[in-house]
């Protein structure tokens, strides 16, 4: 039983990390169609911000909550420099700018190495998160309950602001069509470029909570970045829910994987899980227009 | 067989002038670089004098290493060019039968090195407490099955992969973002399996290929001809298979995939077919890289060197012949002269060349020239219209 | 045509199409025989593109669709095609960056052999010349389709429907956007091409479909409501409800266009003058 819970709490905690890199994926990959492979780079943006006002605030706890709002800043920021320079010109070649944000994270790395040095660094966690706390008579690590909740808090939050404000209902407007949208007065350069803003703040926040659990270095982001796709792509386009349950779901089947075998052959056996699930339902298909395939 | 066509329509039906529009350059297949039979020819003529008789002539064996090294790389470019260039597929883990091809020769050659030393099992695997030498390894200790294998693996793992990704229709984007799965799930397979690979510091120290010293300079010398007749060959069979019926069909998937259905022909058969050939032109690469190189690790096939295979062939421009080849060539040339002078310059560079070229040229260099020649016949037919 | 020399046809029994529990086409039984020129027409969202969808597999068909014995419902699209089947879409779909003969050489070489799949090309075949020839391309063999006008585009698609040696060949909308030269170079293809080919085209052009059709079938709601030679099917009481009595449930304009589709007087929809040139 304990360790059923403690396998559980494993993979949703496994899921609620990989939930919070993909999800601002799930915003600017599902809904805007841009493949933003420096994503990566923005996550492991925001974990050096933790560790940046760490070195000046000092206090672990306060500098943890300070570092929340900052990283959302230094990655949104990141994020609409790359939309206004580059993507916005590249909306009709969603491949391309798969290839060029990897040039921008190859960049954002070397910066990263440059600044900060090519060894990790690490940042020091509250009193509060660095013991065990227990959940149902099974002792669990607290940062790990902080980053679950903190997941919930974020995609509760932007599920909120997709369904409810204005900025969700243009963006949803501007996703299904970009003309129209254009034609009733939505901005879709404004709506583009908040989106992205948005989606890449909360990388940075994805990057503060992984600081709690492992150390950052400047290619903490192409850890996550292979992951975070692969949830965006099981959840299917532009759905916050489902990438919750492919997170979820990813994250708990790697965690069983490795109970019988080990990390690396966890890892094969998901990504062949994915393939397969493709297969049944295949995402990729673009509906065929009937009356012209142009 | 319909013997006849119908009666010619009317006279009147003389069709109308043809609009001009002109086509964005990176759907063009063809750029400086493709040519007719003579143009391959003399390519193909120039490439063999230069790598078969120049470079073993000038270069030091340390320069003819290195350039063996590039040319193995753009082996690689070659495949990355069909699926991508002409197939419109963005292969993002060709790494992955690269490393297949040449984790299946270094295991070849570090069974061989070891028997003639008179050993049951090599060292690396009597260090990590092994002492019966693992089923897998025992597979590949004849010469004749390693090539085999290094031939029917990769092919076999695009095979079955390709069919089951493109009969679903899974396409663009999801493709890339699997394909490059593929390739991170690799390289942490390989690095999570040290007694079988040794891990992240991969198999090295070879001795000998085949029987052959490899610390012999005729001997390399004879092993850097055979990979410029390899790549050779390559170049000779995409040429072909650009201007054959295949060609012709692919290029016709890539730019309507659902009006090919509407032909008769499945899309998702075209494009595996591709996808195994740029594997096996991966692995072929990947099996003379270890040799030539002495060393295979993950560093070398993992996500971040699957991606850089792409820059190459961007650049040259993806869609033609030889671009995917002199581009990759000239990467890695800049790679190992700036990499080793300016480090990080050499980072900020390549990040900058994925932006600019695939950003701003993504015809790469050969739509350069177009371009120029475009415009050229623009103004002149402006010239005219003014007179 | 046939390969035994029997005259081809194409019956669908008791068509049904659903999407998500909408009915597009419903219990619908059609039958063309070679030698037929046969126009599918009716309001829009009656159905006619989502039957022939359905003959193709791009829609999830029900029921049986029968070609020379062979049962297509259930086959995927290629082999349909492979089965004789051939269509063409409103928008002309043609491979842009390929020249014309690439692509009817395309169209030309499904029953290739592997060996010849990796040979080149070398000259233009007598067939593909023929074919040239009967759809006006032959000054243009080696243009770029891309290039090639909206009505040379549509006449490369059908010139592929005849190399691919189809037998059915459903075509939707084939004359939108020509000139009345064009139009009728098309017609005579057509009318030509019955002779040998089983031919079902959808099209909205009545002018075009009094002077080519040998034979109309009127769809609306996803049912057949009348099928017969032109004349019987304008004097059909029940396509004169459905385009006429339909005025009150659409604008005006609508069914004064449905009106005059089926060749009806449009006036008689409401007193207002007749429209003009309401074609597609």
């Amino acid at each position: 039983m304990e360790i059923l819970i403690s396998q559980l709490f494993a993979g949703l905690s496994l899921g609620s990390v990989l939930l919070l890199a993909a999800v601002g994926l799930s915003l600017t990959f599902g809904q805007m169609g841009v493949i933003n492979m420096a994503h990566g780079e923005f996550i492991m943006a925001g974990a050096y911000t933790a560790f940046t006002v760490q070195q000046i605030l000092g206090s672990a706890g306060w500098s943890l909550l300070a570092s929340i709002p900052v990283a959302f800043l230094v990655g949104g920021a990141l994020g609409l420099i790359l939309e206004i320079a580059l993507l916005r010109h590249m909306y009709h070649r969603p491949l391309d700018t798969l290839l060029v944000t990897f040039g921008v994270s190859l960049i954002l790395q070397q910066l990263a190495r440059d600044i900060f040095g090519a060894p990790s660094v690490d940042v020091r966690l509250p009193e509060l998160l660095s013991g065990p706390v227990t959940i149902m008579g099974t002792p669990v690590p607290a940062a790990r309950v902080f980053i679950l909740v903190l997941t919930v808090l974020v995609v509760a939050g932007l599920s909120l602001v997709m369904n409810k404000s204005s900025l969700g209902r243009r963006t949803r407007a501007v996703v299904q069509s970009r003309d129209l949208a254009e034609a009733s007065g939505i901005s879709s350069r404004r709506t583009d470029a908040l989106t992205f803003f948005v989606g890449s703040g909360l990388a940075g926040v994805a990057g503060v909570a992984i600081t709690l659990i492992g150390s950052t270095s400047p290619t903490l982001g192409t850890t996550y970045i292979v992951d975070a796709f692969l949830v965006v792509v099981a959840g299917g386009i532009g759905q916050i829910r489902g990438a919750v349950i492919a997170a979820a779901g990813l994250g708990l089947l790697q965690v069983f994987f490795e109970f019988g075998t080990t990390a690396s052959i966890a890892k094969v056996i998901v990504l062949v899980i994915v393939v397969a699930f493709l297969q049944i339902r295949p995402q990729g298909i673009v509906a065929t227009r009937t009356r012209g395939l142009a | 067989m319909s013997a006849a066509a119908p009666s010619t329509p009317s006279t009147s039906t003389t069709p109308t002038p043809a609009g001009t529009r002109t086509l964005p350059a990176v759907t063009e297949g063809a750029g400086v670089w493709t040519t007719g039979p003579r143009g391959a020819l003399l390519g193909l003529g120039v490439g063999a004098i230069l790598l078969l008789v120049v470079a073993p002539m000038t270069l030091s064996g340390f320069g003819l290493d290195l350039l063996g090294r590039y040319l193995c790389m753009a082996m690689v470019a070659v495949g990355i060019g069909l699926v991508w260039g002409r197939g419109g597929m963005l292969a993002m883990g060709q790494g992955v039968y690269f490393g297949l091809g040449a984790y299946i020769m270094a295991m070849h050659m570090t069974l061989a090195d070891t028997t003639l030393e008179g050993e049951s099992i090599p060292t690396f695997m009597r260090q990590n407490g092994v002492d019966r030498l693992p089923e897998l390894w025992g597979i590949v200790q004849h010469p004749v099955v390693a090539v085999a294998a290094v031939v029917l693996v990769p092919t076999g793992v695009a095979g079955l992969l390709g069919w089951a990704i493109f009969s679903r229709r899974v396409k663009g984007a999801y493709f890339a973002i699997l394909s490059q799965a593929l390739a991170a799930a690799f390289a942490v397979l390989i690095i999570g399996q040290p007694v079988l690979t040794n891990g992240s510091n991969g198999l090295s120290n070879f001795h000998s290929l085949f029987g052959w010293d490899l610390s012999d300079s005729t001997n390399r010398t004879i092993l850097f001809l055979v990979v410029a007749a390899v790549l050779l060959t390559m170049l000779a069979v995409t040429w072909q298979l650009y201007r054959s019926r295949f060609g012709e069909l692919l290029v016709a998937v890539r730019d309507q995939e659902e009006r090919v259905r509407f032909l008769g022909y499945d899309p998702a058969l075209v494009k595996t077919v591709a996808y195994m050939i740029a594997a096996l032109f991966a692995a072929i690469g990947g099996a003379l890289f270890v040799p030539v190189v002495g060393i295979i690790s993950p560093a070398d096939i993992g996500v971040v060197p699957s991606i850089a295979f792409l820059i190459g062939v961007a650049i040259g421009g993806r869609a033609t012949w030889l671009g995917p080849v002199l581009g990759s060539i000239a990467v890695s040339f800049a790679g190992t002269q700036l990499a080793s002078v300016f480090p990080s310059f050499w980072v900020y560079f390549q990040g900058l060349l994925f932006i600019l070229v695939i950003g701003f040229l993504p015809g790469g260099l050969a739509s350069v020239t177009g371009f120029l020649r475009r415009r050229k016949t623009s103004e002149t037919i402006e010239m005219e219209v003014t007179r | 045509m046939n390969r035994d020399h029997r005259p081809s046809y194409l019956e669908i029994r008791n068509l049904r199409v659903v999407f998500d529990r909408f009915v597009a086409v419903d219990g619908v039984d059609l039958r063309v025989d070679q030698g037929d020129l046969r126009f599918l027409i009716g309001p829009n969202g009656a159905g006619k593109t989502t039957t022939i969808d359905a003959v193709t597999a791009l829609a999830p068909a029900q029921g049986s669709i029968n070609h020379n014995g062979h049962e297509l419902v259930g086959r995927k699209t290629h082999k349909i095609v492979r089965y004789g089947v051939g269509r063409t879409f409103q928008t002309a779909s043609v491979f842009e960056d390929l020249t014309v003969v690439q692509n009817l050489d395309i169209a030309a070489g499904l029953r290739r052999r592997m060996r010849d799949m990796v040979r080149s090309r070398r000259g233009v075949s007598p067939r593909i010349q023929e074919v040239l020839e009967a759809i006006g391309l032959t000054d243009h063999q080696e243009t770029k389709a891309g290039v090639l006008s909206h009505g040379q585009k549509q006449w490369l698609e059908i010139g592929m429907l005849i190399v691919q040696d189809a037998t059915v060949l459903l075509l939707d909308e084939p004359v939108a956007g020509m000139s009345q030269d064009e139009r009728d170079a098309t017609g005579d293809l057509l009318a030509a091409l019955a002779e040998r080919h089983v031919v079902i085209v959808v099209e909205h052009d009545m002018e075009f479909l009094r002077k080519y059709a040998q034979s109309v079938t009127v769809m609306a709601a996803g049912k057949i409501v009348a099928e017969g030679t032109v004349a019987e099917v304008q004097a059909s009481p029940l396509v004169q409800e459905i385009y006429l009595g339909a005025a009150g449930t659409k604008s005006l304009e609508e069914a004064r266009v449905d009106a005059q589709l089926v060749g009806l007087d449009p006036d008689a929809v409401t007193a207002d003058s007749a429209p003009e040139g309401a074609k597609n």
